[in-house]
């Protein structure tokens, strides 16, 4: 890449810092330069956001029909999985597989739902009535 | 910002880790580090698909070896003790950092991205394998020196214990580490060497790593899984496993074109100390690679975006990997052998 085509379309780093590219001279010679972004990546960017947002809406989905707990829903929120909710929480896997539906989360302690509110960054009266506002 | 315990200049880079490693060498005394170099000496270019395992929902691809391993090399090769600490407790982990950045000696961190307040929220998903340098401390804020970041920025110690602590695939469990301090300039003869191993085990990664989804050959087992993509996972997810690529490829710090050009910049710097005049040739045979990942993503965005969407765009993406992947088995066996011709 040469360093007048070097991109520099709006990105969502280059907000906040310019990313250093790595360009050549006509002869081949290496020197840095800065790029506000690349819409190439910005979509590619925008298509993970997408994955994102239509994994929230089926979870959604799936609390208002009764088929699973809030927490399912927060936790494609913050673009959690099985595994990173377990390391966070320090509960098993399977335990939490219970609370990701309604009868299990029916049950939940005081305490626990308190820890799942705080690492969601919500109130427990929101994890418990999450489409309220 | 005016700093108190320490004159640590800060240091853009294109990669956090090759920043973190240059920034580090330099201010601990070893002047003739460059990123490129060290991202060199590290043998920190790399290519795997890993079959079976997903990433964000996606095929599980880097372009870089393992997080950590350029720093270690690096400063081996120079003969630069390396310390590194993880932590069961975090008040322990918050106090031995406090004990070093006190006494003016900056030191890195891992951290996980999805808690860095001064990120954006576009850039901000479970990513656990982000470095950063610590520089110096006033009150309860912490200046922190992130290579992706234009100047020094800040974080209280809530802020940076969350992230030091962060959780999920390759947790940093409070993760800090140095080099030794007082380092002493490396000979111009231990850069050559060290200039050669890393170029020498690149060459092993890349052409001789068992399996068919590693090195050269992983580049053009990817191509092959593009083309059956269309088919076997349906247009949407195609479209996403294609935008992972791309993303792994691009996004922030590889310098573009999945670090092909940091490594052509290297393969230039390196020529000094090796005195090799192929070195240029190779160099801009990187270049050409590094062009050609850069179209492929072009191609990729445009079926991503809904643009492209025959089977024949598949293929063509398929095959442009392919391509790339024999034009890098090429470079590399020539570097191989230039490498053996260098005393």
């Amino acid at each position: 890449m040469k360093k007048e085509e070097i991109p520099q379309d709006n990105g969502a780093l280059g907000k906040i810092a310019k990313e250093v590219t790595y360009v050549v001279d006509e002869n081949g010679n290496y020197s840095t330069g800065q790029s506000t972004g690349w819409d190439v990546k910005t979509d590619a960017l925008n298509v993970a956001w997408h994955d994102v947002e239509a994994k929230i809406e089926a979870a959604k989905q799936k609390v208002l029909h009764g088929e699973a707990s809030p927490i399912l829903y927060f936790m494609e929120k913050k673009i959690m999985d099985l595994n990173i909710l377990a390391s966070y929480t320090g509960y098993w896997k399977w335990s939490i597989k219970k609370h990701l539906k309604p009868a299990g989360f029916q049950k939940l302690s005081a305490d626990k739902l308190k820890k799942y509110a705080e690492l969601f960054e919500i109130s427990v009266e929101a994890l418990k009535n999450p489409f309220q506002h | 910002m005016e700093l108190q315990h320490t004159n640590f200049k800060h240091l853009q880079a294109a990669h956090c880790e090759n920043g973190v490693t240059t920034a580090l060498l330099r201010h601990y005394g070893i002047t003739k580090i460059t990123e490129p170099l060290a991202f060199g000496m590290g043998s920190g270019l790399f290519y795997i698909q890993l079959p079976f395992m997903k990433v964000n929902g996606g095929p599980a691809i880097s372009f870089r070896t393992m997080p950590g391993l350029i720093f270690k090399r690096t400063c081996t090769a120079l003969g630069v003790p390396v310390t590194r600490k993880k932590f069961r407790s975090h008040e322990k982990a918050m106090q031995e950092l406090d004990e070093r950045i006190l006494a003016g000696k900056p030191t890195a961190c891992q951290v996980g991205v999805f808690y860095l307040t001064y990120f954006p929220k576009e850039y901000r998903f479970h990513f656990n394998a982000h470095n950063l340098i610590v520089v110096d401390k006033k009150g309860d804020d912490y200046y922190i020196s992130d290579p992706i970041m234009e100047g020094l920025v800040t974080m209280n110690s809530y802020e940076l214990e969350r992230v030091r602590f962060a959780k999920g695939a390759f947790a940093p469990r409070g993760q800090m580490y140095y080099p030794g301090d007082q380092l002493q300039e490396p000979t111009d003869e231990q850069m050559k060497q060290g200039i050669i191993k890393g170029i020498k085990r690149n060459c092993r990664d890349m052409l001789h790593i068992p399996g068919s989804f590693g090195g050269v050959s992983g580049i053009a087992y990817t191509g092959r899984q593009i083309k059956k993509w269309k088919t076997k996972l349906g247009d949407e997810k195609a479209r996403s496993y294609l935008a992972q690529l791309v993303r792994m490829q691009e996004e922030i710090g590889t310098g573009g074109g999945g670090f092909r050009f940091i490594y052509g910049a290297f393969l230039q710097q390196s020529h000094p100390y090796l005195k090799a005049d192929e070195l240029f040739a190779l160099s801009k045979q990187f270049t050409a690679t590094g062009d050609k990942w850069r179209d492929a993503a072009i191609q990729a965005s445009g079926i991503y975006k809904g643009r492209l969407n025959t089977q024949a765009d598949y293929d063509n993406m398929g095959d442009r990997l392919i391509e790339i992947s024999a034009l890098e088995k090429q470079a590399f066996q020539q570097l191989k052998a230039l490498m053996g011709k260098i005393k």
